[in-house]
């Protein structure tokens, strides 16, 4: 049936003739087929195609014969051809409605193998290039066929000519619409990539929804067709940009490999310019890149390259430095040298000589990881992968590290003709900036005879670029063989190239250019043309030793023929003329004679050789010049009739004659730069290597330029993903315009409602803002201080009215801490507090004391002050909320009614998690509001204390000095990626315990500890706490370390409980079921358990479940159900909770997390924690 | 980014077109013919080529042109490592990548670029996840699906465009469990006239063909993989493991492919195995040259050459050549110029050697260069390098897998210069 296949290709008419001819001949078999069965009518079309078909074919000539014989086998292809092409040309009018009615009418029939049938035929004339169209009414219809090879012939088709017909296109979406619905996500993403195939305007706004709810598809392939997607809506409607930018930025978060690459293509193609966009995804496109697919991986790649060239600093920036004071081909050599190390010793190397400079440079911890992150796909099997990393180092990383790509390219070299010749390109480039690195690999660039000439001749540029005083002896002896070559082109390229070593190598200029002169008896005429040129060139520099070889050339005029050759030959000698003063005026004699015959270059060097004798020798030459500049009076080009006019005027004096004249030996005998041979490759690193762009030296279409360096690099905490967006102060801003519109009470009512948990989270995160300052004091950045200065100011401009109502807030929060009993009271108590804060911090608790210590605490003070007063003022002035507060007070007393003191430093762990769910939401609102942190540290309002300590070192152990820890729950703000790890050093010994710090940290691979500042003196009884930041990896392996005084080192460890690893999220209710949906199967771990009987209230459970784990709770419609959301501390992986509550204690515990390991552990905590 | 694939036929029939973004005329293809025929040999046709209003970039494989045309800046390199990703699908769809071939299925071909790309962007290049999309035709398939009305399209999503193992499809079945490796290296090389090497260096492959059941986890590992100069590796290949230990742990793609390349360390020298004896010249006076060719072995570590084969390109002024070969026969091309003298294997006691006569076209002057001698031989159960596997474990499965190793070297570009 191979011949069913064969029949594909050939014309209908043809094939139609081998059926009607194969049912004659074996007309049982035909019963068979389905295709060929003579049911429901289909003889009569056979037969009713046949009289027309043969007049085609006689008319047609040799085609019919060759369609009868296709039958027969593989011979008949040939001249099926012969046959299409009559039908392409002038029969085409008989017979294509023919071939289409027959089509059609397969088409129409309900038998899906005849419709097959009829689409690949119609497919095959749409590979041809042959119009299909007319066919779209009967090909539509089948949009919606059973059969998938069917359906997918007909997109074919669709995506063909939709273009070409609207109108009927339009009958298909529906189709697509629903297809869009479907449950399997091969069938939603194949509609997709259809729908937005088809170039049809009027549907744009159907892409556009189908876009973006494909973007929130679950099935990470249909997202990544979504990703393809954008740039077709895009080339198709331009005014869509502002809603596909949403929608790629939203696809950029997307986790999956999958979606990674595509999404990226889709960013470099709608908006290259929002580099913005990337921040928040650098690092997690970083890490991802090695398990993206191939193709992915080199659109990514380019697009950090133009990313990091915005964002970091140039890591050479003081070699270049020095580069431009001269000294920059030795610093070439010093990189092959370092190529053996390792990577880390080079790092070292790098740092070291950049910090002996003034400036010291230091590479942004980002910028390395791009940097270590991409270096294994050198290994990639791709090509393009490989050019890619390698265009990426070569821009981006640090000369002594660049060398590594080396290698890899040389692979390249073995690849196909087609990438040979890319690669060598590039590396022609970057032999001329960077030579060192190429120069072990010389070898691997010497040329075969095999090589295509055009492989041949970058071959010799490389070599010619990487040639150097110590191998230039082996380059020259390897060009002496290829002068020997049968490819003539590339011999003149060799010759050009030896010229190019003599002018870059002055030591082997005189043997480059006997060897030059050698080849001047070439047999060859091109070889010798360009060899005279090449001599010329370097005559140029040094004319005063070489008269000989000029002399010598002077004979080569009776022989050379090729004009290029004999004007160089002819300038050469006017040039020195007083070199050679008796051949000159014998060769301008001889060309006299010759000068009509010449081409005109070479004319216009006579001209040019007679002007200068005529200057120099007069007496000899007057009467050849006046010849010769009468010749070329009457010659057929103008140019040489202006020269030699102009010329005559110059030189000849008369009477006339002006006052250049005089000048005219300046003129022409000036002295003239020797040229400077240099390599066409030179400065083309300005285009970003590996680029179409590069490669043709021109800028093509759509080619984003790389960047310069900045001056100085971006604030780099933009890619910090972990801290929310409104620590930008513009959404800071935004953010308080928000709560300022709402009535302050509904959030200090709502203590579980929605906004709350959103606050908790953002609370934790200000919290460290405000905490970094005072508690990991050296660690604080500048940045961060002024931030909050300048807002606090911003503050003190604001309207009364917003000032008051914050100061209710703040009471509230105050107030719903201390939980006073009475209004009374409460009113007192909330003086003495502010009176309390005002006086000294230091009482409050430990916390704070640090904060005393630190060197803010000026500032503070003065801040704590105004405070004060503002607050006074609140107390006189806003008597009318008050009832309500107090409302809301005694609903908190109530439930929390068992402990409530106010400052005393330890109140009973179960409780406190709620008091601290709670007033964080209000610390948040208020952050909001004001950002005075002295009166709002997060550390009067959540005490350290409420959270579990764990003892580090035991007061016998540590030779009286004790420490404890306890996990803060706020996070960290130097690094988001780790769990703030607060520690509190009691020094009960009798002596001062000095240079408190830590050493020798020993931990698990991937996980980082960042150290707390050292304490320099301890004294005796005092205690002081600090803060370090460890990223566990979300693991919960343990951190190892040495604690070490001036006298002793304790070898100590950290290990978090699971619940610490995670921090809380906000998530609205819909959004937790939709990240739940995502999460089923093996991410889910569902355990029953009876809940401990004092813990049957929904609110000890959350509670307890609280104290678990670092979660934070969501807003929930069922008081049966409480749930809870936060993300693992270094990957972000959500963790979801669920406590569904039965009758009589049951429950159900129910945790979605996509690292099986946490959620695991997770499940059995909060088991615990429920149950006892 | 890829814009439309035109293949053009070694005559300049373009006999296939396919767009993904709007249908760009076959005339652009008019810029290439001409810089095809300006160039005359197909090998020299530059691959990238500026138009107007378009970019082409094309590659030759099996004498075939594959011309895309892009209208911005792409990597070239992309666009061509895809092309030639293409044509390796052909090849193992059809067997060979050819115009009749090609023109055979063109309904399959059309369905895998239609596959291949999205809106110009690589969609899915991996053949095995391929091969679960649209099955390859075989004589067997096509007869069942004419009779059933059967289609060679796959409904499912392949499994492995989803998993993080995209390279192998799920569910596969063997009776028998075999994996076979072998180690193929090439030695490229240039000797100079005396028979000094000028440049040699030893290119590796390892070409895997794994049929094993389910999902298993294979560690291949060398007695000596210090040899291992520079080596790239399939996607499958975790990268970490051969960092840390110099070992190859993968999970394998299903059926054929190639786990590795290698390139050994140019410390190391090369043995070469053959040495060439060559004295060919032509004479100042009268229109003829001599040659005579003897070839020895050198360095073959115990084993015998085989499938030695020596090609000659004479210059083009050459007109015949009257020569006697005392092992093996010799062929002239009379277009191309060249000789093809097919030794087979190299006995050790009696040298093969090729001699006799050239004549050149009378008027025509000396030719300036003797050509060139490419040698390509074989020699089987050996790597020159010295490599060595040492074993072969398999995780993750309970069965016992038939494992086989094979080592070859061949020539690779091997050039003697006269």
């Amino acid at each position: 049936m191979t011949t069913m296949q064969r029949l594909l290709q050939l014309p209908v008419n043809a094939v139609n003739i081998v059926k009607t001819v194969q049912s004659q001949v074996q007309g049982q078999e035909e019963d068979k087929s389905p295709v060929l069965s003579p049911d429901s009518g289909q003889q009569t079309w056979y037969s009713a195609l046949q009289p027309d078909e043969l007049r085609h074919l006689r008319s047609g000539g040799t085609g019919g014969g060759g369609g009868g014989g296709g039958g027969g086998g593989g011979g008949g292809d040939q001249e099926e051809r012969g046959s299409q092409e009559d039908g392409g040309g002038g029969g085409s009018f008989q017979s294509q409605p023919l071939r289409h009615d027959d089509l059609k009418e397969m088409l129409d029939s309900n038998k899906d193998s005849l419709k097959l049938e009829a689409m690949k035929r119609i497919v095959a004339m749409i590979a041809r290039g042959k119009n299909a169209s007319d066919l779209f009414p009967a090909v539509v219809k089948n949009v919606a066929c059973k059969n998938i090879e069917v359906k997918k012939l007909v997109y074919v088709y669709l995506v063909r000519y939709a273009e070409e017909q609207q109108d009927l296109a339009l009958l298909s979406i529906s189709t697509f619409q629903r297809g869009l619905k479907d449950p399997n996500q091969l069938i939603r993403a194949s509609a997709l990539r259809v729908l937005s195939s088809i170039r049809v305007t009027i549907i744009v706004p159907i892409m556009m929804l189908a876009i973006k709810e494909a973007a929130s598809d679950m099935s990470p392939y249909v997202r990544k067709t979504a990703a393809h997607a954008i740039p077709k809506l895009y080339s198709l409607d331009p005014e869509q940009k502002d809603q596909l930018i949403e929608v790629i930025e939203k696809l950029l978060a997307d986790k999956t490999t999958l979606v990674a690459g595509s999404v990226v293509m889709a960013f470099e193609e709608v908006c290259p310019e929002r580099i913005d966009l990337i921040h928040k995804n650098y690092r997690k496109l970083c890490n991802l890149l090695i398990d993206v697919e191939e193709w992915g991986q080199v659109v990514i790649i380019n697009m950090l390259t133009r990313y990091a060239r915005t964002q970091f600093l140039n890591p050479n920036i003081n070699e270049s430095l020095l580069e431009e004071g001269g000294g920059g081909e030795k610093t070439f050599y010093g990189s092959d040298e370092d190529e053996d190390e390792d990577e880390e010793e080079k790092e070292k190397k790098a740092e070291a000589a950049a910090m002996a400079k003034r400036k010291p440079y230091v590479m942004d911890p980002d910028h390395r990881l791009l940097l270590r992150n991409t270096k294994p796909l050198l290994q990639s099997r791709n090509a393009a992968v490989v050019m890619a990393v390698a265009q990426l180092y070569f821009h981006l990383a640090p000369k002594a590290e660049v060398g590594v790509i080396a290698k890899a390219l040389v692979r390249l070299l073995r690849s196909h003709s087609e990438v040979q010749y890319v690669v060598l390109q590039n590396v022609a480039t970057m032999t001329i900036k960077r030579r060192g690195m190429f120069e072990p690999y010389l070898k691997s660039f010497y040329i075969r005879s095999t090589d295509p000439t055009q492989i041949k001749i970058l071959k010799l540029e490389v070599l010619t670029n990487l040639a150097n005083e110590t191998n230039i002896s082996t380059i020259l002896r390897e060009f002496q063989t290829y002068i020997k070559s049968m490819d003539k082109d590339f011999v003149a390229a060799t010759i050009q190239a030896i010229g190019r070593c003599a002018t870059n190598i002055g030591e082997v200029r005189d043997t480059c250019l006997n060897g030059l002169v050698q080849l001047l008896s070439n047999r060859d005429e091109l070889v010798v043309a360009e060899s005279v040129v090449v001599i010329k060139k370097l005559l140029q520099m040094q004319p005063e030793k070489h008269s000989d070889i000029i002399k010598h050339m002077a004979k080569l005029t009776d022989n050379i023929q090729v004009p290029m050759a004999r004007a160089s030959i002819l300038w050469l000698i006017g040039e020195y003329c007083e070199h050679v003063p008796k051949i000159a005026p014998d060769v301008l004699r001889k060309m006299a004679k010759s000068f009509t015959n010449e081409e005109d270059i070479v004319k216009l060097q006579i001209l040019n050789l007679a002007a200068k004798l005529y200057l120099t020798n007069s007496k000899q030459t007057k009467l050849l010049t006046q010849y010769v500049l009468n010749l070329a009076k009457y010659d057929q080009n103008y140019d040489i009739r202006d020269r030699a006019r102009f010329i005559r005027q110059l030189i000849v004096p008369t009477e006339k004659s002006g006052a250049l004249s005089k000048y005219a030996k300046k003129l022409f005998l000036a002295l003239k730069p020797a040229p400077v041979l240099e390599s066409p490759f030179k400065d083309r690193d300005h285009f970003q290597l590996g680029s179409l762009s590069h490669l043709l030296n021109a800028k093509a279409g759509g080619y984003q330029e790389l960047p310069d360096w900045p001056e100085s690099a971006p604030d780099p905490s933009v890619r910090n993903v972990e801290v929310p967006e409104w620590t930008k102060c513009s959404s800071r801003e935004k953010r308080k315009e928000k709560k300022v519109e709402k009535p302050f009470y509904s959030d200090s009512e709502g203590e579980s409602g929605p906004t709350e948990s959103a606050d908790s989270e953002s609370d934790s995160a200000s919290g460290s803002e405000s905490g970094s300052g005072s508690e990991g004091s050296g660690s604080a950045s500048e940045s961060e201080e002024s931030g909050e200065v300048s807002v606090s100011e911003e503050e003190e401009g604001e309207e009364e009215e917003k000032k008051t109502k914050k100061r209710e807030l703040k009471k509230a929060v105050q107030e719903s801490e201390s939980e006073q009993s009475s209004e009374e009271e409460d009113r007192k108590h909330e003086r003495k507090m502010k009176q309390r804060k005002s006086d000294s911090e230091s009482e409050s608790d430990e916390e704070e004391e640090s904060e005393s210590e630190s060197s803010q605490s000026e500032s503070d003070d003065s801040e704590s002050e105004a405070e004060v007063r503002k607050k006074k003022k609140a107390a006189e002035s806003k008597p009318p909320s008050k009832p309500v507060k107090k409302e809301t007070k005694k609903e908190k007393k109530e439930m929390s009614l068992l402990d409530l003191d106010d400052f005393e430093p330890a109140p009973s762990p179960q409780v406190t998690p709620v008091n601290n769910l709670l007033s964080n939401s209000l610390v948040t609102d208020l952050e909001g509001l004001s950002l005075s942190e002295a009166v709002l540290s997060p550390a009067t309002i959540a005490p350290s204390s409420a959270l579990k300590s764990y003892e580090l070192l035991h007061r016998i152990t540590g030779e009286g000095l004790s420490v404890e820890y306890c996990f803060s729950r706020q996070p960290f703000s130097p690094d988001a990626n780790m769990v703030a790890v607060q520690m509190q050093f009691t020094n009960s010994s009798t002596s001062d315990t000095k240079n408190l710090h830590m050493e020798d940290v020993k931990l698990q691979s991937g996980m980082r500890v960042k150290d707390f500042p050292e304490i320099e003196s301890l004294p005796a009884g005092e205690t002081a706490t600090a803060v370090m930041g460890i990223d566990f990896c979300d693991s919960t392996q343990a951190a190892n370390f040495q604690l070490c005084t001036h006298t002793r080192k304790f070898f100590v460890s950290i290990q978090p409980p699971v619940g610490e690893l995670m921090r809380p999220v906000f998530l609205t209710e819909n959004e937790f079921k939709k990240e739940q949906g995502q999460l089923m199967g093996m991410n889910e771990i569902t355990e029953k358990l009876t809940l401990d009987a004092k813990c049957r209230n929904e609110h000890t459970i959350v509670q307890r479940v609280t104290t678990a784990a670092n979660l934070s709770r969501v807003p929930c419609g069922s008081d049966r159900e409480c749930r809870f959301a936060g993300r693992t501390v270094t990957s972000g992986s959500l963790v979801l909770v669920t406590v569904a509550t039965r009758e009589e204690g049951a429950a159900q515990l129910t945790i979605n997390c996509e690292k099986m390991v946490i959620g695991t552990m997770l499940v059995k905590d909060i088991l615990l924690a429920l149950t006892q | 980014m890829i814009n439309s694939l035109f293949l053009i036929s070694h005559s300049g029939d373009i006999f296939l077109e396919k767009h993904w973004k709007s249908v760009i005329s076959r005339s652009v293809c008019d810029y290439f013919l001409e810089a095809k025929e300006k160039a005359g040999d197909p090998e020299n046709v530059a691959p990238v080529l500026q138009t107007p209003h378009h970019y082409l970039i094309s590659i030759y494989r099996g004498k075939l042109f594959f011309l895309s045309v892009t209208q911005t800046e792409v990597p070239p390199l992309f666009v061509i490592e895809f092309l030639h990703r293409v044509a390796d699908t052909f090849q193992d769809y059809f067997g060979d990548c050819s115009e009749v071939l090609i023109k055979e299925n063109t309904v399959t071909v059309y369905e895998l670029l239609e596959e291949m790309l999205d809106n110009g962007f690589p969609l899915a290049t991996e053949s095995n996840v391929l091969k679960e999309m649209i099955r390859p035709p075989t004589i067997l398939r096509s007869v069942v699906n004419t009779l059933t009305g059967g289609s060679n399209v796959g409904g499912t999503l392949p499994t492995g465009q989803l998993s993080n193992v995209p390279w192998r499809r799920a569910g596969v079945k063997y009776t028998n469990n075999e994996a076979y490796f072998d180690v193929i290296e090439e030695i490229d090389a240039i000797l100079d006239k005396s028979g000094t090497t000028v440049f040699a260096e030893i290119q590796g492959v390892i070409e895997a063909c794994v049929k094993l059941t389910g999902m298993p986890d294979l560690t291949l590992s060398f007695m000596n993989p210090r040899l291992l100069d520079d080596v790239s590796f399939h996607p499958c290949v975790r990268f970490k493991r051969w960092e840390s230990e110099h070992v190859l742990s993968f999970i394998p793609p299903d059926g054929n492919f190639r786990l590795m390349s290698y390139h050994v360390s140019s410390q190391n020298l090369v043995a070469i195995p053959v040495y060439v004896k060559q004295n060919i010249s032509f004479l100042e006076t009268g229109s003829c040259g001599r040659l005579d060719i003897t070839i020895g072995p050198k360095q073959t570590m115990g084993k015998t050459v085989e499938s030695l084969m020596v090609t000659i390109p004479m210059p083009k002024s050459v007109l015949s050549v009257n020569l006697t070969a005392t092992q093996g026969t010799y062929t002239f091309d009379l277009t191309t110029k060249v000789v093809l003298w097919d030794v087979g294997k190299l006995n050790p006691q009696k040298l093969p050697n090729l001699r006799g006569s050239i004549s050149i076209q009378t008027g025509a002057p000396k030719p300036e260069e003797n050509p060139s001698i490419n040698i390509d031989m074989k020699l089987q159960q050996l790597a020159i390098s010295g490599l060595k596997v040492s074993r072969l474990d398999m995780y993750g499965e309970k069965y016992k897998p038939f494992k086989g190793v094979k080592y070859v070297t061949k020539a690779g570009k091997f050039q003697v210069r006269t």
